[in-house]
């Protein structure tokens, strides 16, 4: 027996033990507690992290989905951006030359997704940004952007941000989990019932009382499993506690990277390097969402001349795909027309617990992108009819206000 | 009755001129929760180290090896409504293929169930 092939493309055996190289991989601050718990250890984005635990991947999906998952996103990067002159203005001007996405307009308090793209309109990384809400730090922008981009979206902004507007990288002194699921929000804010006045993408910093002593923490009603629930970022020491006494709650489970793919792929969301890469541009991916009206007229940031022509000329787009058959359809499957002509690549695809069967994602030529499409997936030499579908696979469950 | 394993986990017990193949129990638990397995056409004819099968877990797909040469002669359908068998009994009703044995000499090349336990706590 032997692995043929691995969930994600980009990193060959990213989820594979990799013993060369294992002393030189970056540790989050909870790394020893993972290994207590008797997580599965493996490289991935060169930090040493989770990719199960002793649940195992298909329970700790169905777990997250039905109660609360806890999920350590430490190797993710928290960065500031603040302008000299003290002004969100700047700052946020500054941004805005260089993502998609409207962010002069933020209020305090308010999240977005956004994309860094290049002078091609391809995607150097996708990130969240939010406006700080508090009295003399709402000026302030604070990113969250992926662990194996981070370095070099650290050198892209370094290089682009003009004087006057500093970025201050804070993965030294700052933790980030999440905590997915129904159960999620009503679980923290028994720490705080502030929490639970949170719409989706939104955000505040919070005390949190915890049974030794309170902490404070950016708690933002966010994440990326489709679920309800919420981001945490908080100082190490701070977050090894909070994280303990979170770990004791009966519906809390710690949830590894096997599991927070499946549940992302089930909702329908793109991963870097899978779905998105500086080839594919936002419009492609079915990012329109996130790219305000007023963004889409080919000026105003690096690589918005793209965004403006694949509006028009419609070359091809990601589409939901799922198989007829049980044979999941992994990254790099070729999507063909009925006729045998290629029309594609399957980006992620793999098994979708809460689904019960195969899902999957990928581009294909338009018009084959049409919901309810039939096209073939060739898996080991077979075509396995599949039907184009609707996003997301599951549905998502934000809470948006009553 | 006979019980041999592979390095690569397979494992094949031959009775009379049948044998058995499936996947140990240390591979279920590497693979994690198994959710497909592609079986091998009834006739295959297939050489030792060839490809028998694929099980996927949600995790990965992995291929199966024939552990000795010969020619299928049954599948476990039973495999397509329930891949989680292969977790749950991996050396019993999650067998994978039947299969004929060309050339019995290939099973000394293969591990005992003593030498295979000592190799996987070597890995």
């Amino acid at each position: 027996m032997a692995l043929l092939r691995n969930i994600g493309p980009r990193e060959e055996a990213r989820f594979m033990a990799n013993e060369t190289g294992a002393d030189t991989l970056k540790k989050t601050a909870l790394h020893d507690l993972h290994v207590d718990l008797g997580a599965k250890m493996v490289p991935f984005a060169g930090y040493s992290m989770p990719v199960q635990y002793p649940m195992g991947v298909l329970k700790e999906h169905l777990h997250t989905r039905e109660a609360a998952g806890l999920f350590d996103v430490g190797h993710m990067g928290q960065v500031f951006i603040v302008a000299d002159d003290g002004t969100f203005e700047t700052a946020a001007k500054a941004l805005e030359a260089l993502v998609p996405a409207s962010i002069t307009d933020l209020e305090p308090g308010q999240q977005r997704y956004t994309q860094l793209t290049d002078d091609n309109g391809g995607i150097l990384d996708d990130l969240m940004v939010s406006r700080i809400n508090l009295p003399g730090h709402d000026h302030m922008l604070y990113l969250v952007v992926n662990a194996g981009c981070k370095d070099a979206d650290y050198a892209h902004l370094d290089a682009h941000l003009p004087d006057g507007v500093q970025m201050n990288v804070k993965d030294d002194t700052l933790s980030l989990v999440a905590l997915q699921g129904p159960k999620a929000v009503e679980i923290i804010s028994a720490l705080n019932s502030d929490i639970a006045k949170l719409v989706f993408m939104t955000h505040g910093e919070f005390e949190l009382q915890l049974e030794d002593g309170p902490i404070y923490a950016h708690i933002s009603r966010s994440g990326y499993t489709g679920e309800d629930g919420v981001e945490i970022s908080a100082k190490h020491d701070d977050m090894k506690r909070l994280v303990g006494q979170l770990l004791t709650h009966e519906d809390v489970e710690p949830i590894g990277l096997g599991a927070r793919d499946s549940l992302r792929l089930e909702a329908g969301l793109c991963l870097y390097g899978n779905d998105i890469d500086t080839t594919t541009s936002p419009i492609e991916a079915g990012l329109i969402w996130s790219v305000q009206k007023h963004r889409r007229s080919g000026e105003g940031y690096k690589g918005a001349a793209r965004i403006a022509t694949d509006l028009v000329t419609k070359s091809r787009r990601l589409v939901g795909l799922k198989p007829e058959g049980r044979a999941p359809a992994r990254a790099h499957t070729e999507i063909q027309d009925m006729d045998g002509n290629t029309i594609g690549e399957v980006t992620s695809g793999g098994f979708g617990p809460s689904v019960g069967g195969p899902i999957a994602m990928g581009y294909v030529d338009v018009p084959h992108n049409k919901t309810g499409t039939t096209v073939q997936l060739i898996i080991r030499g077979k075509a396995n009819p599949a039907s184009v579908v609707k996003l997301p696979f599951v549905p998502n469950r934000y809470f948006r206000g009553e | 009755m006979l019980l041999k394993f592979t390095k690569d986990h397979e494992w094949i017990k031959v009775e009379g001129d049948i044998a058995i193949v499936g996947i140990s129990d240390y591979a279920q638990k590497q693979l994690g929760d198994v959710v497909f397995v592609e079986l091998p056409e009834v006739g295959r004819e297939v050489s030792s180290g060839d490809e028998l099968a694929v099980v996927e877990s949600v995790k990965a797909a992995s291929e199966v090896y024939a552990p000795v040469s010969g020619e299928v002669t049954e599948v476990n359908e039973d495999l397509e409504g329930a891949p989680e068998t292969v977790n749950a009994a991996p050396t019993g009703d999650g067998w994978f293929v039947k299969m004929t044995l060309s050339d019995a000499g290939e099973l000394d090349a293969l591990m005992d169930e003593a030498a295979y336990t000592e190799y996987c706590e070597g890995l």
